[in-house]
């Protein structure tokens, strides 16, 4: 049984592998230009935000929640540490990191509280979070853009210089997270509880799994690596804005994730599907202006494949459950 | 964090029967009125705007649309739904009203044509979870993106307007002094509260959301009652996409941006039990009225509209908690 399930999460991963190159190939024949180097430096400079904050969403859908309040999350520790470097321009810059995932990691962790402690559904608690978190930007802000020239050269220059092929700095960070997040997931016990209390939220604690402080990690790991996803939002734009930093971000990030076959319904999910499903949109979203296809038409997509995907998670499951009897029958 | 948190309240066998008084004060609706008064006396102590009804009435207005939303919201949270795509189709109806009136589509056939959009919009929401049983929080979340974006795709990012004289300025018009969005949002309200507390429609709605399982097994349609929910949801976001188009003389695809957490907002803060099964229309009508009051004394007060997104944002988890902890000591 535990080969058929491998089987299965490995054909879902290939899939999206299939898919990638299926739809880099049709984009290559309509354009040429898709199939370039150029667009390739584009896809990885789209990517390694979405990447990073996808790897804490990832592990919140596998604990059977949902975090809408990544893209506040993430502008409210951009902003704070924007403000520092304003404020206080003697500040190391390496100390802005510090900051940024440390202000993610409170905001999540108050997410989790609020869930864990009055027990309410995660979907609507960071629905008003993604409301609270933005109305806090403002605030502290006092609705005012923190500009490039308050941004920290060495900063910047993540997004810019490469320490090897050409390949920034930036992209080598997002990867480095996806590979921790790997090794989080499949190889601590922690880890391997996030799947145990999403597969069935009732046994976990039978099996000795500590409910409420596993959730309080995930929802702060989710918002520490929104707050990195946002120190590197002003790395990568040099700026942060109140109103567009990680403006609907949270929807980019949940269609990833779930294009990279997690599922919604909890316990099922892994690092390398959700780095294709990133890698797939991040395809999406670079051939759409060379196919001459409007950029008005982003959301329709991503909208309608999140709705794909649950339907595809929905029959997956669906035979998967009946391969389960069946197993369960013959032995 | 280490200890674990109180468990549920147990409910003990036979308990007592809570008197009278009690039934009738110790439930959310209550909560919702002293909040009004109190949202209303400390608004007109900070501007003595708030002691003419006229202020009031035409600041509803700006409301009246969400308000009007979140009714329907109320009915499909207590039958276990919910949906969050309503202001995108709100968004999305408006923009094929707009569209096909600038094509050089009659008026009423255009209006036709957004509301049996909002009908299907609706529809599909439903066929996606009662035919494919998803859960509908994720369902419409993906919807919700999928609407607006489609309303960007036909509508692109140009605000459509010069629509005729007769249809625009809804919130100018009144009957016997009070604003028609204002009736209409009352209309709807004595017409749903009917609905649910009066019929056996509205006592299934309430079986359902409390057990599914069971009212299914008593012989309740629970399938086709959240279908048809679903369809009165889009039917009534479309209407109320018609009147902010109206309201505002002009449509866009970010029209009703946000709008979901408003609708909820006005759900909860009236009552209603966010997992089903209980609320009234009497709530979430009283609820609307303090969400207009709480919104304009900010506005009084000089606070942004984005700052004010952080006191909405509380108050939705406020309320949530604040209605599950009356729930739980009034288990019946």
């Amino acid at each position: 049984m535990k080969g058929a399930v491998r089987l299965l999460l490995q054909r879902r991963e290939a899939g999206i592998a299939v898919m990638i190159v299926l739809f880099c190939a049709i984009a290559g024949l309509i354009q040429p230009r898709f199939l370039s180097l150029d667009t390739l430096r584009i896809i990885l400079l789209l990517v390694p935000l979405i990447m990073i904050a996808a790897m804490g969403e990832m592990m919140v859908l596998v604990a059977r929640h949902v975090d809408l309040s990544i893209g506040s999350m993430m502008a409210l520790a951009a902003i704070i540490t924007g403000l520092m470097f304003k404020f206080a321009p003697g500040v190391p810059w390496v100390l802005g990191f510090v900051v940024s995932v440390g202000v993610g990691a409170g905001l999540g962790l108050l997410n989790g509280l609020a869930v864990t402690l009055f027990r309410l559904p995660s979907i609507i608690v960071t629905l008003g979070t993604l409301s609270m978190y933005r109305g806090l930007v403002f605030i502290v802000s006092g609705s005012r853009q923190v500009d490039r020239q308050f941004i920290p050269q060495p900063l910047i220059s993540l997004s810019q210089t490469s320490p090897i092929f050409g390949i920034p700095w930036i992209i080598f960070i997002a990867f480095g997270v996806a590979l921790l997040a790997y090794l989080f997931t499949m190889h601590t016990r922690v880890g391997r509880q996030i799947y145990a209390l999403g597969s069935n939220p009732m046994a976990a604690p039978l099996r000795g799994i500590r409910v409420v402080p596993v959730t309080l990690l995930v929802f702060s790991l989710s918002g520490a690596l929104a707050g990195l996803a946002g120190i590197l939002y002003a790395s990568r734009f040099g700026y942060v804005n109140p109103s567009n930093t990680g403006a609907g971000f949270e929807f980019t990030v949940i269609a990833a994730v779930v294009i990279g076959g997690v599922s919604i319904n909890g316990g099922v999910g892994s690092v390398l599907g959700t780095v294709l499903g990133v890698l797939l949109l991040g395809c999406v979203s670079a051939a759409l202006p060379l196919l001459g296809i409007s950029a008005f038409w982003q959301n329709a997509i991503y909208g309608a494949v999140i709705l794909i995907a649950l339907v595809i998670d929905r029959t997956v499951r669906q035979s998967g459950d009946a391969s389960l009897a069946a197993a369960r029958s013959a032995a | 964090m280490s200890h674990d948190p109180t468990p549920p309240s147990a409910v003990t066998e036979a308990a007592p029967a809570r008197p009278a008084w009690h039934v009738a004060l110790v439930r959310p609706e209550t909560m919702t009125l002293v909040l009004l008064v109190l949202a209303f006396i400390i608004a007109s102590l900070l501007s003595p705007f708030f002691l003419d009804a006229g202020y009031i009435l035409d600041s509803f207005t700006y409301y009246a649309e969400f308000a009007l939303v979140a009714l329907v919201m109320t009915l499909l949270i207590i039958s276990g739904e919910i949906d969050l795509s309503a202001a995108s189709t709100m968004s999305l109806t408006s923009c094929l009203f707009a569209v096909a009136f600038q094509a050089g589509t009659p008026m009423p056939m255009a209006i036709a044509l957004s509301l049996a959009a909002g009908v299907g919009l609706g529809a599909f929401n439903g066929l996606l979870v009662i035919g494919l049983q998803l859960p509908s929080i994720i369902v419409t979340i993906g919807t919700l993106i999928m609407y607006r974006g489609f309303a960007q795709v036909i509508a692109g990012d140009k605000s459509i307007s010069k629509f005729p004289e007769w249809f625009v300025g809804i919130n100018y018009r009144d009957l016997w002094g009070i604003p028609v969005p204002i009736l209409v949002f009352t209309a709807a309200a004595i017409a749903l509260a009917l609905l649910l507390g009066t019929t056996i429609i509205g006592r299934q709605i309430y079986q359902t959301g409390t057990n599914e399982i069971a009212a299914r097994h008593a012989g309740i349609r629970t399938r086709r009652i959240k279908f048809l929910l679903f369809v009165m949801m889009g039917f009534t976001a479309a209407l109320a996409g018609l009147m902010t188009a109206s309201r505002l003389a002009s449509v866009r695809y970010d029209l009703g941006l946000g709008g979901e957490l408003q609708m909820v907002l006005m759900a909860m803060l009236g009552g209603t039990h966010i997992f089903g099964g209980r609320g009234s229309i009497l709530g979430t009508f009283l609820a609307a009225w303090l969400l207009v009051i709480i919104a304009t004394g900010m506005t009084v007060a000089n606070i942004q509209a984005n700052v004010q997104l952080t006191v909405m944002g509380t108050l939705l988890i406020v309320s949530i908690i604040a209605t599950n902890v009356i729930y739980s000591r009034t288990q019946r």
